[in-house]
């Protein structure tokens, strides 16, 4: 370990926009040694994207390097013209994107792309290139590599298009890979397999990552060394457990706890007021100041140094002395346990909903998707059931059903006792204040040509919630306090505000009109761990406060720990585990259940269980293997598993849909299956 | 000038709609200004250069347009002589008998112009001549008798005692005066406007509007104004005394000829839309709203549309109103009715089968929108289809609607001009681009060429429809979402 491979100095970027110059990123300095994985963590808009971008010379044309030199092996990459530039790019160091849906050109193969790469920087010939390929596919685990070839990025999962990407990254064998969120757009159990064939490529090259990304677990499971970003700047860097166990820096203190695995369910988390400022003009003190929960009167004006070498440092001067974060408050009560009752306020039996595949000149009906295919719950007043599953199981479907904004195939639900499903016209419009919903995106659940006022508004005229204008804006007044926005709020319009202050405006437009029952689509995937810190709060005191239901979709499996009574888990269309939230998150039963515990990645390393990779991808609902869903991708599937769906048990006080789990009053067995050998049927 | 107690004021259908829209258009920028929101996209257009200088072209032609639609019938010159008889006899008859007015629609713009109008030579004559262009037989020319040779004209060059170094003195005078009296009637008329917008800044204002205020680009629709002003002070100087751009087979002047044809072509690009906008964004949203049948009825309904040569429609419905018109003379007082009749008929039809491509880009618009999230929360409320309709998706689509808008303005100019060479567009009386082009297909077929006429209705069309674009241009750019510069991380 002589020199770095890739030294960063002092480097600054600005992007012009509007006239205005914006420094998104004010002076990194960092190094990565060869073979080592080097994260750089931070929110959204803390410029680390820029920064990477900046390496490889790939900037917007908006953006351009103001200072800095970054230097390659000894090279000073800011110097090298650009032709030069484009030899090194995809040879020595390569990029893989956030989105591998739009990373692939859709009209060339997969053989093509990749091949592309092979002749241009290797100099191979076309069918040296494709004997290549091949091997490449392979080694990114790519089954039966000679067909994929002559596929195009349509016929790909999104999975296996991020391992495309990873292939075509490679084929220049470079010594530095760039991965600007590699898996964020993927499902927890993709983003395990992605992971990990990131590490095992790692190890097998002994070439150096830089990993990009947001997510604490990741870098947790991934990363040798992390440099924390905020706001255009390195705060605090230093050896993956030292960063995350021994954190120095305040804002890397409060983003670990406001960490819903770290909190107890209970408890309140820690969040971190307000959001990261505009980068426009000069920073007067430590950007970090007006956020800081230990903030001194000197933070304001002095800019904070740098403390310490590069490899480990901090950029905070009172560091060392902080005091520890006061215990936050803790939740009212045992969290709605008061209000909640045995009482279901919405019960689902045997719904389904299908969608109907048309094909042909007359468009008959050939098939269809099975996006719901008889699900059974129930939500008793005043609770949270968690509905969790990856994208494509159908519980927005389902979420969407019980909203009323789809139409049932199948089956039938009641809602306080009254049907529900069968409401038709003006009967179903006039109790539709009792359900409502919060949507996963923030920015398209607003409409961007209306003031706040008029979108809280538009639900309490529509049903006749308050007896006149005035009334009812005396009313939003009272929602906006309650979701923790100014009252001045009303006359502005959606995009003068933040994702989590809209998130919060789409939670009052929800609450306008007094529902007993929210169904919460996702409600902060969209968001920065620091603000959903603080949607998760918002969403426990109005349950305390109003005593309202909720149905939590999401596939974050800390969200549904820290906020959720009950727990659904579902795969393909049908629940495989129900039961209470503590009971299934602490020792699943389902093996699905299982691996999706098992491949989120965990902070608190002692915490991570033993990994349970699940191999292959969730199949189409339009076509569902034979037998139980799951048998496809179960390590424990054998003949009954592939002939006959298993019928739900009583099992550790829920209910499975699992041949192999132990009936009801049988011991619970921690280990219960014992995986298929090879060979075996 | 025309005494305006005499005058009656007449409205053609086309005038009706014409200062209508000016009216909406009015309300829609007062509407703009007081939304903050809404705003804010416009005045990325002030920003862009193009878009300036094209804007105040336009205006232009718009306010000559204007001008063309206020009509009014004069009194005839024989009429107050009989009212004002003498004595007590007389007062009672000026009080029995009222004022006769011609059967001829005049405009404000043709009073503005008296009196090029009326200076109507025998037959061709080229851009500034003092002669005609063909010879006649000239009486008492020659000793001899009569010998052919090219007349003077009437009115072209008329002063001139000498048509040789005289003429070209005489022109470059007049241009130069014109240019300057231009010139300072238009720096006039902008401090005059700086001191009403309030005397108090109005220097600073003044100077703002001339030299740029730094931020946006209003300084050059000033400019482009100042040289039209110039433009216009010339060509008005030379006109007094000359065919600017010659006369054609009747005599008439090709200018006037020509600013009348712009009232015609901005009829067409405004009343048009007027047709197409409601048919096509009511159906584009609705098909791509409600889906299901609505969405098949809509979508066979242009693709039929769309199947049928739009040439062969308008044809037909032209000339079936040529049968009506004919079968019906009393329903039109005067000839300029007439021809009224047939443009507002014909607006009417083009309107008709230019909505099927708005509908398209409106059906696919909303066919996103439709899933977006906003708009299911407001169905989870029970709000009425057609209040998300009017709430959600319509201003979400509003930006495709405007740039469409100007976008087909340029279109349906040109499409005047086709229509008419083909001899199924306006009323042959009425003039417009359409037929000068039609009848210099004649004039071009002449030894030496007539090419004028051709030459000046390509400039001027040119110009209104290039302005056209390059403002929808910069409206898109403004507009439109994505041509935005996006956040980054």
């Amino acid at each position: 370990m002589s020199t770095p491979l890739l030294e960063v100095r002092d480097l600054a970027v600005d992007l012009h926009l509007g006239g205005r110059a914006l420094r998104v990123v004010a002076g990194v300095d960092f190094e990565i040694r060869r073979g080592e994985t080097f994260a750089l963590l931070g929110e959204s808009g803390c410029g680390k994207s820029m920064t990477a971008l900046a390496l490889m010379r790939l900037l917007p044309d908006v953006g351009a390097v103001a200072g800095g030199a970054v230097r390659l092996d000894g090279e000073d990459l800011m110097a090298r013209p650009e032709a030069l530039m484009r030899e090194l790019r995809g040879r020595r160091m390569a990029m893989i994107f956030q989105e591998p849906m739009l990373s692939l050109n859709p009209v060339m193969t997969i053989g093509a792309q990749i091949g592309e790469v092979l002749t241009g920087h290797l100099g191979l010939s076309a069918k040296a290139a494709a004997a290549r390929t091949v091997e490449l596919l392979t080694a990114v685990g790519i089954a039966d590599p000679l067909r994929r070839l002559d596929e195009y990025p349509f016929q790909l999962s999104g999975g296996m298009k991020q391992r495309v990407m990873i292939a075509m990254a490679l084929a220049g064998e470079p010594e530095l890979l760039i991965a600007d969120e590699p898996t964020t757009a993927l499902d927890v159990t993709i983003q395990a397999q992605v992971l990990d064939l990131l590490k095992r490529l790692q190890a097998e090259r002994g070439m150096s990552l830089l990993l990009i990304t947001h997510d604490l677990g990741v870098v947790a499971n991934m990363a040798h060394h992390v440099a924390v970003m905020y706001a255009g700047q390195v705060v605090e860097s230093g050896s993956c457990e030292q960063v995350l166990q021994r954190p120095r820096h305040p804002y890397t203190r409060l983003l670990l706890t406001a960490l819903p695995e770290v909190t107890g369910p209970n408890q309140r988390l820690a969040t971190i007021p307000g959001q990261v400022p505009p980068l426009d003009g000069g920073v007067a003190g430590c950007r970090f100041a007006p956020r800081c929960a230990w903030v001194r009167d000197d933070c304001r004006s002095l800019a904070p140094g740098w403390d310490g070498t590069l490899r480990q440092g901090v950029r905070c001067p009172h560091a060392d002395g902080l005091a520890a974060l006061p215990e936050a408050p803790r939740g009212a009560g045992a969290s709605g346990q008061a209000a909640g009752s045995d009482v279901p306020l919405l019960r689902a039996v045997d719904v389904s909903v299908h969608f109907p595949i048309r094909a042909g000149l007359l468009r008959h009906e050939v098939g269809a998707v099975k996006a719901v295919d008889g699900v059974s719950l129930s939500i008793p007043a005043g609770r949270t059931l968690a509905l969790v599953g990856e994208s494509g199981c159908g519980k927005t479907t389902l979420g969407k059903a019980i909203v009323r904004l789809n139409t049932l195939t199948g089956g039938e639900i009641s809602f306080a006792g009254g049907d529900w499903s069968g409401l038709r016209g003006e009967a179903l419009r006039s109790r539709r204040n009792q359900v409502q919903i919060v949507f996963q995106d923030p920015y398209a659940s607003l409409d961007p040509r209306m003031r706040v006022a008029d979108i809280l508004t538009e639900g309490m005229a529509a049903l006749g919630v308050g007896r006149n204008a005035s009334d009812r804006l005396a009313r939003v007044d009272r929602l906006l306090d309650q979701v923790g926005l100014p009252a001045a709020a009303r006359w502005r319009f959606p995009h003068e505000f933040s994702g989590g202050q809209r998130q919060r405006i789409a939670i009052a437009r929800a609450l306008a009109v007094e529902p007993r029952l929210i169904v919460c689509d996702e409600p902060t995937s969209a968001l920065d761990v620091s603000v959903q810190a603080q949607i998760l709060n918002l969403l426990k005191d109005l349950q305390d406060e109003l005593g309202v239901a909720y149905l939590l979709i999401s596939h974050n499996l800390s969200v549904v720990e820290y906020l959720a009574h009950e727990v659904a888990v579902m795969y393909l269309g049908r629940i495989v585990e129900q039961g209470e939230a503590k009971r299934v998150l602490k020792r699943p039963q389902h093996p699905y259940t299982q691996a999706l515990l098992s491949a989120i990645p965990r902070v608190d390393a002692t915490r991570q269980t033993q990994r349970v990779v699940l191999g292959g991808e969730l199949p189409s609902p339009a076509n569902p293997p034979e037998g139980c869903h799951f048998n496809p991708r179960c390590a424990f599937a054998d003949r009954v598993c592939r002939e006959a769906y298993p019928p739900p048990v009583q099992a550790d006080e829920r209910e499975v849909r699992c041949h192999h789990v132990v009936q009801a009053g049988g011991a619970y067995v921690a280990a219960p299956l014992r995986p298929r050998l090879p060979g075996e049927l | 000038m025309i005494d305006l107690t005499t005058i009656e004021p007449a409205l053609l259908w086309t005038d009706v709609l014409l200062i209508g829209l000016v009216l909406a258009l009015v309300g829609l920028v007062w509407h703009i200004r007081r939304h903050a929101h809404l705003a804010a996209p416009w005045r990325k257009v002030a920003l862009s250069r193009a878009g300036m200088v094209s804007a105040s072209v336009l205006a232009v032609f718009a306010g000559i347009g204007l001008l063309d639609s206020l009509h009014y019938r004069p009194a005839l010159p024989d009429a107050p002589a009989l009212a004002a008889g003498p004595g007590a006899a007389g007062k009672a008859l000026r009080h029995s008998v009222e004022l006769r007015h011609s059967v001829e629609l005049r405009s404000a713009l043709d009073a503005l112009l008296d009196p090029l109008p009326t200076q109507v030579e025998t037959t061709y004559s080229a851009p500034m001549a003092t002669r005609a262009f063909n010879k006649t037989a000239l009486e008492g020319a020659a000793p001899g008798g009569t010998a052919r040779d090219y007349p003077r004209l009437k009115f072209g060059g008329a002063h001139l005692a000498d048509e040789g170094a005289a003429k070209v003195r005489d022109i470059g005078e007049r241009v130069v005066r014109g240019a300057l009296s231009g010139l300072a009637c238009a720096v006039g008329a902008l401090a005059l406007l700086a001191l009403l917008c309030g005397p108090r800044a109005a220097i600073g204002r003044f100077r703002g509007w001339l030299f740029g205020n730094g931020e946006d680009a209003t300084h050059w629709a000033a400019w482009t104004l100042l040289g039209i002003a110039t433009l216009a002070g010339a060509l008005a100087w030379l006109a007094g005394g000359y065919h600017v751009f010659g006369t054609d087979k009747v005599g008439q002047d090709v200018l006037y000829q020509i600013l009348k044809s712009i009232r015609t072509a901005l009829v067409i690009g405004t009343l048009t839309t007027l047709v197409t906008l409601p048919i096509g964004v009511v159906l584009g949203i609705a098909a791509g709203y409600f889906r299901g049948w609505i969405d098949d009825v809509i979508q066979y309904l242009y693709t039929t549309l769309n199947s049928i040569p739009g040439v062969l429609l308008i044809a037909a419905s032209v000339l079936m109103t040529q049968v009506y018109m004919d079968t019906h003379p009393e329903s039109f007082e005067t000839v300029t009715a007439r021809a009224d009749f047939r443009l507002l008929f014909l607006c009417l039809i083009l309107g008709i089968t230019s909505w099927t491509g708005l509908a398209r880009l409106l059906r696919g618009e909303t066919l996103k929108l439709r899933e977006l999230e906003y708009v299911q929360a407001a169905q989870a409320f029970g709000v009425s289809s057609w209040s998300i309709l009017g709430r959600h998706i319509l201003p979400n689509v509003m930006h495709i609607v405007l740039i469409a808008m100007v976008m087909d303005f340029s279109g349906l100019v040109l499409a005047e001009a086709v229509l008419s060479y083909v001899g199924v567009g306006v009323d042959p009386s009425m003039i417009s681009f359409g037929t000068m082009i039609n009848s210099a297909r004649l004039e071009m077929a002449r030894e030496p060429m007539v090419w004028w006429a051709l030459a000046a209705a390509f400039v001027f069309m040119f110009a209104l429809v290039l302005a056209a674009n390059l403002f929808a241009d910069a409206v898109r750019d403004a507009l439109d979402p994505r041509t935005r510069v996006r956040g980054v991380a």
